[in-house]
């Protein structure tokens, strides 16, 4: 092949074929460190290169994110918990979306990953309970008004995010997936029938079926032009795939009007991480190069080299005592003078 | 990026990129006697937002592993101080390994003294006093506990002097390296102290702590003892990290709290606080 | 029905410190939380045995139905006790 593997391609090849890594030397480990963590995927990276042979600092910086994720998780799950403890009187099904519920399923998916909010799916009619629910049990809307936040009134697939006012951690709740489009609208109503229970009790946490999940995943890649945290979507595809094959996904996309999306996430998924997937899938169209480069490109520094915002890794951080904006003043409050600097 | 410099300070090690030769050369003379890292556990960037702030008013905006959004840039003069800074955010948010503690740190007979407490408490400057009678300089902005050995781990990065306290400590080690002085910035004046030969080579020897001291300046001087609840409360307000380590910092910080005294003294001048430190010190 | 949670208990002079492991949360609690706690255990119990073994173990013999109703739910809303 000749010339050296860089940027998002470096990261992919990592966790595609995790030996290729005892090959790297200190450069190419700091690289490969700094994309994994700018494309949060630092948790994933460290699972799959457990054990191999590498530098002792590499082995260090991984064993601390991983167990940074291990502490995320436990984070995570525990907000579920709550979430289901405080909605089980209404007597609604309610769904784990994304990481959390990939975490709470205990799926290839959820190896490693760092997961942030908890995202809900709950029926359409019965929305207006759970948001009273959760105002009643300390969570508070992040905005001060936010039914006036234009996003909510043209999207209104969700409600407007909530806080919660001890535990500083945020809710997303929502009552369908990602419309793309006006015309195309996911079927909320099948993706809630189809849901699975994690045990026969009631008041149980849900999640979507398997091709729903995958479908989810892959709207959630496109809904962000940037494209920011493309290659995490695209890891959690890949592993979704590996774990339940495709039987039924086309048809499914096809009834939530997502086809093309799926398609073109299961074509990237292989390029980057050959997941398996039917031959005839493997047809590339003329986008699909443009959404490769955008997606891998990243200089050894961890940054977008084609930035259409400026990236940052940023962090929700939870303090006991501390909420991050006293622990900006700790830090910054000598330097905060907003006039005399910069634009 | 244009410019970089990395350095190892304790177990931590850093990469700095910078769109400007400055800041780095400052790092590079400041911190020459430094190890350098394989491969550093965080990278700062310093750059310019806009293409035309590195040559107009230039301003350096700090990013990173970690980033606090809303962070106001700094002008290019103050560029060592955006480095300093970018450091302690990337330790603050992303160190996971030990507990981090807002405090200064010195060692003497093979035992830690941590002082704790907010900004403008003294904990930078009593650092440096002590380090001119006899104490290992280990830290002046960050203490790292292991959670699994409850040792303290030095990280003596630049020690950071403000205002009237530059002119004490340049009397109390008219021989040691400073960094430039950075006057006019929105706290006062800044310059910093490099550690010296003695901290740096002891840098990666950890040792167990033997006292916590709470100091307050401006009051007449006085001590009294800090019962554990309340250094609990006190030590997890000081730590930016107690929660994102999970029940290693519960074992770190509970250890700490039952098996090491704590005082908290006042002290109306930095002669008086050395003298009451040494004094509790020598009564342990 | 209720009981206590996995949770590392240090007791402080004041108060006692409670990490739940379930959550990664770090509660500060003081008395009768600790008792209240410690007599739950992980097997759990009814509230008028809750009551009953306090009554016995602790010395609170005074404390009224209403109070301990109270810390419980106190206990509860912090997913430190779970009903059943």
């Amino acid at each position: 092949m000749g010339g050296v593997v860089k940027g998002g391609r470096l990261l992919a090849r990592a966790l595609r074929d995790p030996a290729s890594v005892t090959t790297l030397d200190a450069t190419g480990w700091t690289a490969l460190l700094q994309i994994a963590r700018a494309e949060q995927l630092i948790g994933t990276l460290a699972a799959r290169v457990q054990g191999l042979k590498m530098p002792p600092d590499a082995a260090r910086i991984l064993t601390d994110a991983a167990a940074s994720i291990a502490q995320q998780r436990i984070a995570a799950l525990w907000e579920a918990e709550v979430a289901r403890r405080v909605l089980k009187p209404l007597g609604v099904p309610v769904i784990l979306l994304k990481g959390t519920a990939f975490l709470a399923a205990g799926l290839k998916a959820g190896v490693g990953r760092s997961v942030g909010d908890l995202d809900l799916l709950v029926p359409r009619e019965r929305i207006g309970d759970v948001e009273a629910a959760l105002l009643a049990a300390g969570w508070e809307w992040v905005k001060p008004d936010p039914y006036d936040d234009a996003y909510y009134r043209r999207w209104m697939h969700e409600l407007p995010p909530l806080i919660h006012r001890e535990r500083d951690r945020m809710i997303d709740v929502h009552h369908t997936i990602l419309p793309l489009t006006a015309r195309i609208t996911p079927d909320a109503q099948a993706l809630i029938a189809d849901s699975l229970p994690f045990s026969p009790e009631p008041g149980a946490l849900r999640t979507l079926s398997p091709s729903d999940m995958l479908i989810h995943a892959a709207a959630h890649l496109f809904a962000d032009g940037d494209l920011a945290g493309g290659m995490r979507n695209l890891w959690d595809v890949h592993c979704l795939i590996e774990e339940f094959g495709v039987a039924g996904l086309t048809q499914r996309a096809q009834h939530h009007g997502l086809w093309r999306e799926v398609a073109r996430a299961a074509r990237l998924a292989h390029e980057l991480y050959d997941t398996p997937i039917p031959e005839t899938w493997r047809i590339w169209d003329s986008g699909d190069p443009l959404y490769m480069r955008r997606l891998t490109a990243r200089d050894g520094w961890g940054r977008r080299t084609r930035p259409l915002t400026r990236f940052g890794f940023y962090v929700r951080s939870h303090w006991l005592r501390m909420p991050p904006a006293m622990l900006a003043r700790h830090l910054w409050t000598k330097w905060r003078n907003q006039g005399a600097v910069g634009d | 990026m244009r410019h970089a410099f990395s350095v190892r300070i304790g177990p931590v090690g850093f990469r700095i990129g910078s769109d400007w030769r400055a800041p780095v050369a400052q790092l590079e003379t400041l911190y020459a006697d430094y190890p350098k890292p394989e491969i550093p556990d965080f990278t700062v960037r310093l750059f310019a937002a806009r293409p035309w702030r590195r040559f107009v008013r230039p301003s350096v905006t700090i990013e990173g592993d970690f980033v606090l959004p809303d962070a106001a840039p700094l002008p290019l003069a103050q560029g060592l101080l955006a480095a300093e800074m970018g450091m302690n955010l990337q330790m603050a948010l992303g160190q996971r390994r030990f507990l981090l503690l807002h405090a200064s740190a010195v060692e003497r007979d093979g035992r830690a003294l941590l002082m704790a407490g907010v900004s403008g408490a003294g904990k930078s400057t009593l650092a440096a006093l002590l380090s001119a009678r006899g104490w290992r300089l280990m830290g002046d902005e960050f203490a790292l506990v292991d959670p699994a050995t409850g040792l303290v781990h030095a990280f003596p990065r630049l020690v950071s002097l403000k205002n009237t306290a530059i002119g004490v400590v340049e009397a109390a080690l008219p021989n040691a390296r400073y960094g430039p002085l950075m006057a006019g910035t929105p706290k006062g004046d800044i310059r910093h102290l490099v550690p010296d030969a003695a901290a740096v080579a002891a840098m990666n020897e950890p040792v167990p702590p033997a006292l916590i001291l709470f100091p307050s300046y401006g009051f007449e001087a006085e001590s009294r003892a800090v019962p554990e609840s309340e250094v609990f409360v006190r030590l997890t307000q000081a730590s930016t990290n107690y929660v994102a380590i999970g029940e290693r910092g519960f074992d770190a910080l509970t250890r700490l709290v039952k098996t090491v005294p704590a005082r908290a003294i006042d002290y109306p001048d930095t002669e008086s606080a050395i003298a009451q430190v040494e004094a509790l010190w020598a009564a342990l | 029905m209720a009981r206590a949670e996995s949770l590392r208990i240090v007791h402080l002079d004041a108060f006692t410190a409670i990490y739940h492991r379930a959550s990664g949360i770090t509660h500060l609690l003081a008395s009768p939380a600790p008792e209240i706690l410690a007599t739950l255990g992980e097997a759990g119990l009814s509230r008028a045995d809750l009551a009953a073994k306090l009554a016995a173990q602790y010395d609170m013999a005074d404390f009224d139905a209403a109070a301990l109703a109270e810390r419980l739910d106190e206990l509860v809303v912090s997913g430190l006790v779970a009903t059943a």
